[in-house]
C-alpha cells in the first residue's frame, strides 16, 4: 500500500513587518514545515508503523530553497519526496487550488497511491481547497477535516471522523483510494530523532519538472489574479495599559475588582 | 447577472451562515442589477425554503434528496443547477461541510475558487479580499472569469432580514447513486466532561503564548486567584495539555462570559468566532499587531511571563 503525502514549506511572519509588493519582505518570514501537514505526516507514518508494507511518499510544490523544510518528513518517517518545481514557477505568483491541485495530481497519476493525505490548509495562504480539488481531479472520494482515522485496508474503507462547528464530529466511511484533509490534533506528531535526522539525508528526494510529469506551463494558467496586499486596518479600541508589568497588572486588577472579579 | 448562494443546514437546523450568504449575494447582484438565487439541497427543504425567503431573494431551488449533507450528493446537485442558471457568482459557505464540496464543484464547473472571502465587490469583474498569515495581512484577488465561485466567511456579513416573496422552485438533480462512495454513519457530541466553560462567568484563557506544558502551572494560578475557570485556544488542547471541553472557539466551545481574559492568544479568527460575545474582553499578548486586540476592550502588550506573575501579586 502507498500513501501519498502533499506537504508545503510555509513562512510565518514576525510580529513587526515590512510589506513587498505582493509580499512579505523576506527579511521578516520563517520558513517551517506547514503545522497541518506535520500531522498528515505522522498520521501515514503511524500507518506505516501499525501495517505491513505501506510507503510513505511526500510530494511539494517548491523551490530547491525548500529542501530542508522538506527533509523534515523524511526524518521522521516518510520513505522518499518529490518536490515539483519548474522555471515556469519561478516567481511569487499565487497558485490558486486548482493549479495545484493539477500539479499535484500529475504526480498522484504517476505514483497511484491508495490514500492521499494533506493538510486541511495551509498555515500562510489558508485556501483550505487543495485536498478536494485534487480529489476530485483524480475522481477518487474525499473527505475534508479529519481529526480521527481508522483505515480498514482489506475493505478498502477509511473510517473517519470530520471535526464539524461547535464540538460535533461527523462519523464518515470513506471508500479508497481517497483523498483525506487532515485537522490538528488528529495524533501527537514525533520529534525527529538524530537517527531519523542522518537517514533523511540519504533518502530520496526527487526533483520532478513540470515536464517530468507530463504538463507544460498552460497548466500553470488561472483566471485569478492577487492584486494588493496591505495591513488591514487595526479595527480595535481597546484601552492598552502601559508602563512595567507590575505597573500594567495594577491597572487591570483595579479594572478586574470594578467587575467584581477575584473579590 | 445573477448570483447563486448555497444555503448550509445541520441536522434540522437551518445554520447561521445562510441568511448571511444571502446578505453577502444580495449586495453583489445589486451590483449589477442583478438576480439572487438561494439554493437549499437535502433535508426538509420546503420548510429551509420558507425560513430562506428574506428580502431581497428571488428564487429559491430545493433540492430533494436525502436527509443530512453528504458532499457527493452535494457537489452534484449544485453542479446541475449551476449549470442549468449559469451563475456569475456562486456563493457557498466557508465551513467544514462547505469545504467538503465547494472544491469540487468549482472544479466540476470549471471555475476559480476563492475560499474565506471577507469582502466581495464587483465592478466589471469580481473582486474579493481575504487574510492571509493568520490575518495579519489582507489581498484582494480578481477574477478574470465569466463566472466564480467563493466560499464566505461566516459572520462577516449580517444576516438578511424581513420577508421576501421569492419563487420556490424544485429542481430535479439527477443524483447518480454509484457516485455516493462515503456514507455519513453518524454523530457524536465531544468535549463533554468535569466543566462546561460555556456556564462560566470569568473565564482565564491560555493561548500558544505559554510555551511549554509546564508553565501551564502560572496559568492556573491565575485562574484559582481570580475564582475563574480556565479555558484555552485550539493548540493547547492540540497538544493534549488541557482536554477538549477546555476549547474555545469554531470546534470547540462557543462562551460568553462576563470577563474573558486572552493570555498568549492571537486572536485567529476561529478563536474569535467562539468568544467574541464576551461582555469584557481582556488580552495580553506580547505582539501589539495580535488580532486579539482588535476585538479586545482592554489590553497589555507584554510578556505574559512578566505581566501574570504581577496580576497574580496583586491579589494577594
Amino acid at each position: 500500500m502507498k500513501v501519498l503525502v502533499t506537504v508545503k514549506e510555509v513562512t510565518a511572519v514576525d510580529d513587526e513587518f515590512e510589506i513587498d509588493g505582493l509580499d512579505i519582505d523576506d527579511r521578516y518570514v520563517t520558513a517551517d514545515l506547514n503545522e497541518w501537514d506535520e500531522y498528515a505526516v505522522e498520521e501515514a507514518v503511524q500507518l506505516s508503523e501499525s501495517l505491513d508494507d505501506v510507503e510513505v511518499v511526500t510530494v511539494t510544490i517548491g523551490p530547491s530553497d525548500s529542501e530542508e523544510t522538506i527533509r523534515q518528513a523524511l526524518a521522521k518517517g516518510a520513505d522518499r519526496a518529490i518536490r515539483v518545481w519548474d522555471d515556469a514557477l519561478d516567481d511569487d505568483a499565487m497558485l490558486d487550488p486548482a493549479t495545484k491541485a493539477r500539479l499535484l495530481a500529475a504526480v498522484a497519476e504517476q505514483e497511484d497511491p491508495d490514500l492521499i493525505l494533506t493538510g486541511v490548509q495551509s498555515a500562510d495562504d489558508s485556501l483550505g481547497a487543495t485536498g478536494v480539488t485534487l480529489a476530485d481531479q483524480l475522481g477518487t472520494e474525499w473527505a475534508a477535516v479529519v481529526n480521527a482515522l481508522d483505515l480498514d485496508a482489506e475493505a478498502g474503507v477509511a473510517h473517519v471522523h470530520r471535526e464539524l462547528e461547535g464540538g460535533v464530529e461527523e462519523l464518515t466511511d470513506v471508500e479508497l483510494p481517497a483523498v483525506l484533509t487532515i485537522q490538528t490534533g488528529i495524533n501527537d506528531p514525533r520529534y525527529a530523532s538524530l537517527r531519523g535526522i542522518r537517514q533523511a539525508q540519504s533518502k530520496e528526494l526527487a526533483e520532478k519538472t513540470l515536464d517530468d510529469i507530463g504538463l507544460d506551463a498552460t497548466a500553470l494558467d488561472s483566471p485569478i489574479e492577487q492584486t494588493a496586499l496591505y495591513e488591514p486596518e487595526s479595527e480595535g479600541d481597546a484601552t492598552l495599559y502601559e508602563g512595567t508589568p507590575e505597573e500594567t497588572a495594577g491597572e487591570l486588577a483595579g479594572l478586574l475588582a470594578e467587575r467584581g472579579v477575584g473579590q | 447577472m445573477t448570483v447563486l448562494a448555497v444555503a448550509e443546514h445541520r441536522r434540522g437546523e437551518l445554520r447561521a451562515v445562510s441568511h448571511e450568504l444571502v446578505t453577502a449575494g444580495r449586495e453583489l447582484a445589486d451590483a449589477t442589477d442583478g438576480d439572487l438565487h438561494v439554493a437549499v439541497v437535502s433535508g426538509s427543504v420546503e420548510e429551509y425554503a420558507d425560513r430562506l425567503d428574506r428580502e431581497g431573494v428571488d428564487v429559491i431551488h430545493t433540492v430533494a434528496h436525502g436527509e443530512e449533507f453528504n458532499h457527493d450528493v452535494y457537489t452534484q446537485a449544485v453542479t446541475q443547477l449551476a449549470d442549468e442558471i449559469d451563475p456569475t457568482v456562486l456563493l457557498m459557505p466557508q465551513s467544514v461541510n462547505g469545504l467538503d464540496y465547494a472544491p469540487a464543484v468549482a472544479n466540476r464547473l470549471g471555475l476559480p475558487l476563492i475560499t474565506d472571502a471577507v469582502d466581495l465587490a464587483y465592478d466589471d469583474g469580481l473582486t474579493a479580499t481575504r487574510e492571509l498569515y493568520g490575518s495579519k495581512v489582507e489581498t484582494t484577488i480578481d477574477s478574470h472569469a465569466d463566472s466564480t465561485a467563493v466560499t464566505v466567511r461566516p459572520a462577516e456579513w449580517p444576516a438578511a432580514e424581513g420577508s421576501g416573496d421569492a419563487t420556490v422552485e424544485p429542481f430535479e438533480a439527477t443524483i447518480d447513486e454509484s457516485a455516493i462512495r462515503s456514507t455519513v454513519t453518524g454523530f457524536q457530541e465531544v468535549g463533554g466532561g468535569d466543566v462546561d466553560i460555556s456556564e462560566a462567568d470569568v473565564l482565564v484563557s491560555i493561548g500558544r503564548g505559554i510555551e511549554e506544558e509546564e508553565n501551564l502551572d502560572l496559568i492556573r494560578d491565575l485562574a484559582d486567584t481570580l475564582d475563574a475557570t480556565l479555558s484555552a485556544s485550539r493548540p493547547i488542547v492540540d497538544n493534549g495539555w488541557l482536554p477538549k471541553n477546555r476549547q474555545v472557539g469554531q470546534s470547540g466551545k462557543v462562551v460568553t462570559p462576563d470577563v474573558y481574559i486572552a493570555i498568549g492568544i492571537s486572536g485567529a479568527v476561529q478563536h474569535v468566532a467562539g468568544m467574541k460575545g464576551a461582555d469584557t474582553i481582556v488580552a495580553i499578548n506580547d505582539d501589539p499587531n495580535a488580532p486579539i486586540f482588535d476585538i479586545a476592550d482592554y489590553g497589555i502588550v507584554d510578556d505574559l511571563f512578566d505581566v501574570v506573575p504581577a496580576l497574580i501579586e496583586q491579589f494577594e
